[in-house]
């Protein structure tokens, strides 16, 4: 099922949440909304699901008009961020609800009911709780039973809204590669919006950032992380050292002095250069564009972090670096730093 | 200083509450059991007790559907004028009883808006039923959607739009999600809502006319026959109403701790 959005656009008052927005998810994908809060990334959701209408543009769902039915007819599985459990119905009759209410001409009987919600609650493997109410299951537990009610209706497409967003850190961790094993095994198209990087490009096959109402890159995960179109994707995804630089005839400088760098394809005027944190050489003084003093080191893992006091450059700017641990940094150290992978974007 | 406090609320509480209520009950049986229930068979009671249930009854059943549709339309929706239209639900709050059965007789009143019209074919709503209904109903409006209100607030609307996304239709949505959701609020805007109906006074008597044996709800029965130093009689009647009281307030009391259970269910 591909579903293909056009040119929607959607207000909310003077707030305009998308603008102009395109995209198409071909069948059997996984793709990720990632965006700040107030990208538009739920609003596109809610509209895709029929929750929420758009002001003007288009909506199919496997070459279908989406638009000309409501929520109810479009056979969408949703989850929402807060589970959204009938609070008044046990786990059973939650996952069967949407077999219930279907029209009496099509409805299963009492037996296929049963054997449809049993098998659903194998899947999210929580077969044990049918007896239990959303108030007496943790988290993690209410957000698979909500995923299993969500997929009793075999809906065509799945939307998932922040889905562990309120859940903690580690039962977040489990979530997410149980959601990717689940989505390999049902193989339904689907959609999560999601603020957390780390899930998107984790969990995801492809990726969409949005900011301000506005796609600003589609692409799969090692995509928006190693070639970022804009200097928000940049900026938003991974951790980045970022530098006010001016690009004037093919030349980036900084202050008043001229770095050796390539000014790439930015035009010339205020810019903004971005280096990951990882992509920073550390070598002797004078070795590097820039010349940095140590200021503090934190060492964890297989990188070391440490605070730079970049000098030379008019006042000083302070940047966080990762190193490997195999190379000493010690505070007070004079180091020479080249920027080996870097990114030039013009300011908007 | 404890002791003092907790005395002096229990002397109060006596003074006021406990001890009018047993002097209702010790006098409406002063003249024995059998004096008691021959009050309240004789036929004007029988009459304003079969009155008070039909305006109870009718106002009740029209404020809990106007009730719950006010609600679910301030609480799940926004529209231009919803602030005003939850001052207007508290109008009756606000307004002296006696008040709102005055506007009734300048409504339906001889020299009022629609009173020469109604007497022209025939219609006859003040000093009657109908305008004690209405009163009553008038009165009345804010106990069901003031309960309401909050609650469905603070749930939210996202079980209705999984319900709505799982293919119910909004009438389904509404019978097996929202209702269920809201049944012991609704039920306890019921109440009291009835208590009050029931025990309505000022506006009942305004638009009333005082018929013996027609217009005359137990309230106002209750009044005349006091008047009539027909004490026994009236506090027999009385009692009814304070028994009312007393059955409202224990039910009360067990339904808010179920609106409780409802609203935070992680805490049990």
């Amino acid at each position: 099922m591909t579903i293909e959005v056009r040119n929607i656009v959607k207000e909310f008052g003077s707030f305009r949440a998308l603008d102009n927005v395109d995209l198409r998810v071909e069948t059997g994908e996984l793709m990720a909304l990632l965006g700040p809060s107030g990208s538009g990334k739920t609003t596109l959701l809610r509209i895709i699901a029929g929750l929420e209408w758009p002001d003007s543009g288009v909506v199919t769902i496997d070459g279908e008009d989406a638009l000309a039915h409501g929520a109810a007819e479009r056979h969408v599985g949703f989850v929402f961020q807060h589970y959204a459990l009938f609070r008044h119905m046990n786990v059973f009759e939650n996952v069967a609800f949407g077999l219930r209410v279907q029209p009496r001409k099509i409805r299963k009987s009492e037996a296929e009911i049963k054997k449809r919600v049993g098998n659903l609650l194998d899947l999210v493997q929580l077969g044990w709780l049918a007896d239990r109410y959303p108030s007496q299951l943790s988290g993690g537990q209410r957000q698979r039973i909500a995923l299993a009610r969500a997929l009793a209706i075999e809906p065509r497409i799945l939307l998932l809204d922040e889905p562990f967003g309120a859940l903690d850190a580690k039962v977040r961790k489990e979530l997410r590669a149980w959601l990717r094993n689940l989505h390999e095994e049902i193989h339904v198209t689907s959609i999560f919006v999601t603020h957390d990087q780390e899930e998107a490009l984790e969990v995801a096959n492809r990726v969409v950032v949005m900011d301000k109402g506005r796609i600003e890159q589609i692409g799969s995960p090692g995509d928006v992380y190693e070639r970022p179109a804009s200097a928000f994707v940049h900026g938003f995804i991974g951790e980045s050292i970022v530098l006010p630089v001016e690009v004037r005839d093919g030349r980036v400088r900084l202050g008043d002095r001229d770095l050796d760098l390539i000014a790439q394809d930015a035009a010339a005027g205020p810019s903004k250069l971005f280096v990951r944190r990882h992509d920073v050489a550390v070598g002797p003084s004078g070795s590097g564009v820039f010349e940095g003093a140590v200021k503090a080191v934190r060492a964890f893992g297989p990188m070391q972090r440490a605070d730079i006091v970049l000098g030379g450059l008019g006042g000083d700017i302070l940047i966080e670096i990762d190193a490997p641990r195999d190379h000493s940094l010690k505070v007070g150290d004079h180091i020479g730093l080249q920027p080996q992978r870097y990114r030039i974007f013009a300011d908007r | 200083m404890r002791l003092l406090i907790i005395g002096f609320a229990l002397t109060f509480l006596t003074v006021f509450v406990v001890l009018p209520l047993i002097l209702v009950f010790s006098e409406a049986l002063a003249k024995g059991v059998a004096f008691y229930l021959s009050a309240l068979a004789d036929d004007e009671a029988l009459a304003a007790i079969k009155l008070t249930l039909i305006a109870a009854g009718i106002s009740v059943g029209l404020n809990l559907v106007f009730g719950v549709i006010a609600a679910w339309a301030i609480a799940k929706f926004d529209f231009p004028g919803k602030t005003f239209l939850i001052t207007l639900i508290d109008l009756p709050f606000s307004v002296s009883p006696v008040i709102s059965g005055l506007v009734f007789v300048l409504l339906f009143g001889a020299q009022g808006w629609f009173g020469p019209w109604l007497m022209a074919h025939g219609v006859q709503i003040l000093f009657a039923v109908p305008a004690i209904v209405l009163a009553t109903t008038f009165v009345t409006f804010p106990f069901v959607a003031r309960e309401l209100i909050p609650l469905m607030q603070e749930q939210g609307q996202q079980e209705e739009e999984a319900a709505i996304s799982l293919g119910a239709s909004g009438w389904t949505t509404f019978w097996r999600v929202t209702l269920p959701n809201i049944k012991w609020g609704l039920l306890y805007g019921v109440l009291l809502c009835n208590a009050r109906a029931m025990g309505e006074f000022g506006a009942v008597s305004v638009v009333s006319g005082h018929i013996r044996g027609e217009t005359n709800t137990m309230p106002l029965l209750v009044e005349i026959l006091y008047n009539e130093y027909q004490m026994v009689a009236a506090f027999a009647i009385a009692s009814l109403l304070a028994l009312l009281a007393l059955v409202t307030l224990i039910v009360k009391t067990v339904l808010e701790g179920r609106i409780e259970e409802g609203l935070h269910p992680d805490d049990h």
